[in-house]
């Protein structure tokens, strides 16, 4: 039986994929912490993982008056609820992107951890020393 | 990979917040400019900020400073007939430029300067650590 890299690092290579999206946004958030309306956003990581990886089944429409729901959008960025408004109509807390932005680099390191060992253990698998 | 994108978008803030901070020093340094015409006299220049337009509605974007304005707020005026260039009803024309507002400007500017070098330096490491992967 075959190695399948695909399945072996799967999860791991698409939480990285996800997670460099959502630093990318969390930057972008930072970047324009002082852009008069300019609104905070952010990715729902969980419906886009479950998307990701094939766990989420999206409502289906099998009528014309259903709605599509968001769940069928799961990358699709939202705004931030605003936790104090300012008065330019900025919606950008910088200290909590600040947390969030930390919050999901270490969580990229996790995920990066988890990928490098189970590399490791193919390269094991594949020298068989 | 998206995490190249961030040297754009954190680099873009860089620049914003340098070009805040020029018009700080600038504002500051011509605190005391007088002048006899109300035309010729320093107003306060403020940086105006935009986020970057993209193509694609979604991705995330940069700031870019669309341009500098000059402050309409009036000019102080000074009644001091003995100074050389007071007009002729004896006023000179001071800059409207507010101190404190200048003050909490910059401090405001710098703090999001580093914040945006925060990012970028864990940027860096997140990209250093990931092409290190499997070694």
């Amino acid at each position: 039986m075959g190695i399948n890299f695909n399945q072996a690092l799967q999860l791991h290579s698409q939480a990285l994929e996800l997670r460099s999206r959502r630093t990318e946004i969390m930057a972008a958030n930072l970047a324009n912490a002082d852009t008069p309306n300019y609104k905070a956003r952010d990715l729902d990581f969980k419906a886009a993982m479950a998307s990701a990886i094939g766990a989420a089944q999206p409502l289906r429409v099998t009528h014309i008056n259903h709605f599509l729901t968001r769940s069928q959008h799961p990358d699709e960025l939202l705004y931030r609820t605003p936790t104090q408004m300012s008065l330019d109509g900025n919606s950008v807390d910088s200290e909590q992107e600040k947390a969030a932005f930390t919050d999901n680099a270490l969580r990229y390191q996790a995920s990066l951890r988890f990928l490098g060992s189970r590399v490791q253990g193919l390269m094991t698998a594949i020298k068989g020393e | 990979m998206s995490l190249f994108r961030i040297f754009d978008i954190s680099g873009s803030a860089l620049h914003a917040q340098t070009v805040r901070l020029n018009t700080t020093a600038s504002n500051m340094a011509n605190i005391d400019s007088i002048s006899s015409s109300t035309d010729q006299t320093y107003r306060s220049r403020q940086p105006i900020f935009a986020a970057q337009l993209n193509e694609a509605e979604e991705a995330a974007s940069g700031v870019d400073v669309l341009g500098i304005v000059e402050s309409q707020t009036p000019l102080r005026r000074e009644y001091r007939p003995d100074h050389p260039l007071a007009d002729e009803d004896g006023y000179i024309n001071l800059p409207n430029v507010n101190p404190i507002e200048e003050m909490a400007d910059m401090i405001s500017a710098s703090r999001s300067y580093q914040a945006n070098v925060e990012v970028l330096n864990t940027s860096k490491q997140m990209m250093m650590r990931t092409l290190a992967l499997g070694e």
